[in-house]
């Protein structure tokens, strides 16, 4: 999750997120240069006592700064076009959760165990524990299995959502009438926290996101005893 | 949350990836696999044969399709308005 004043991206738990920083990282780093590139000239025109107002036909330089933008361009293109069709990458999943949003609150329905369904509101501030955050605690979290491959089936009841979780590096629109499929996984056991990224209606802001990721055997015990009435 | 007076929830298997429908949107995939198990039971009931091979399009749409949804199509069913060709 984020920390206070937190500057960079919440720490990966998936692998697509470690593509994703190692991604945002690369994008940054040529914008700085290029950043500085610009500054640097800037500063020495301003300050130079020579012009140039009279050159015409500088084949050499119009070449190099039309292909030299353009490669750039690619290299950044290309990784993110990777990354892009990574997370449309399918592969046996283990399991298929569906996450429903609603005004305002995410309901899931765990299909694969005949009737396993609960809705997750959010914990209201006087329920909280100290240790526990303030609107981001929900009553009810959705329990899954560490280290396996989760499809997750997004949708909507009423208006737009969007199904967020930054840790894992999923963002899905949950639009009324669709089904959107997502991959998640998470490679360490813990709490994931995310939020609706779409804007739905007054209390947008109060219908948290919370996956806790257990171990495979202690999975298989929750949802083979959990009723939820 | 342990009730211990009922008996263990049983897994299923997941549905598996499925080529025909390999993007995003997986709408269709749902609604094919209802589709797919009612005209399954009605080929079926009318053969006078047992409809367990059914079984199949069952797991498959009810993992992927939302509870609501398909209590909404199976009114839609009882009514006589369900849309798809069954």
């Amino acid at each position: 999750m984020a920390a206070p004043a937190q500057l960079g991206l919440q720490n990966a738990a998936s692998p697509i997120m470690e593509e994703l920083i190692a991604f945002h990282d690369h994008a940054l780093m040529i914008i700085f240069l290029i950043s500085s590139l610009v500054l640097y000239i800037i500063s020495l025109m301003l300050t130079t006592k020579l012009t140039h107002t009279s050159t015409m036909n500088a084949q050499e330089i119009e070449m190099i700064w039309t292909i030299l933008p353009a490669m750039i361009l690619i290299m950044i293109a290309l990784p993110s076009l990777r990354i892009l069709y990574m997370t449309d990458e399918f592969n046996k999943p283990y399991l298929t959760l569906k996450a429903i949003g609603h005004q305002w609150y995410w309901s899931y329905e765990y299909s694969d165990y005949e009737d396993l369904a609960f809705d997750s509101y959010i914990m209201p501030t006087y329920f909280l524990e100290p240790g526990e955050f303030r609107l981001l605690e929900v009553d009810n979290r959705t329990t899954l299995p560490m280290e396996a491959d989760i499809r997750v089936l997004i949708s909507s009841q009423d208006v737009l959502h969007s199904w967020a979780v930054p840790s894992l590096g999923v963002k899905t629109d949950a639009i009324p009438g669709r089904l959107n499929q997502a991959m998640v996984a998470s490679m360490r056991p813990g709490l994931y926290y995310g939020q609706c990224s779409e804007i739905c209606g007054s209390n947008h802001s109060f219908m948290p996101i919370v996956l806790e990721f257990i171990y495979f055997q202690d999975f298989e015990v929750w949802a083979s005893y959990l009723y939820i009435v | 949350m342990l009730d211990t007076q009922k008996p263990p929830r049983k897994k299923w298997w997941t549905p598996p990836f499925d080529p025909r429908f390999p993007n995003q949107n997986q709408t269709r995939n749902c609604y094919q696999n209802f589709l797919d198990y009612q005209r399954c039971v009605k080929t079926m009931s009318r053969r006078g044969k047992n409809s367990e091979p059914c079984e199949y399009y069952f797991r498959v749409y009810t993992s992927l399709c939302p509870t609501s949804w398909v209590q909404h199509w199976n009114e839609q069913i009882k009514d006589g308005t369900f849309a798809g060709k069954i």
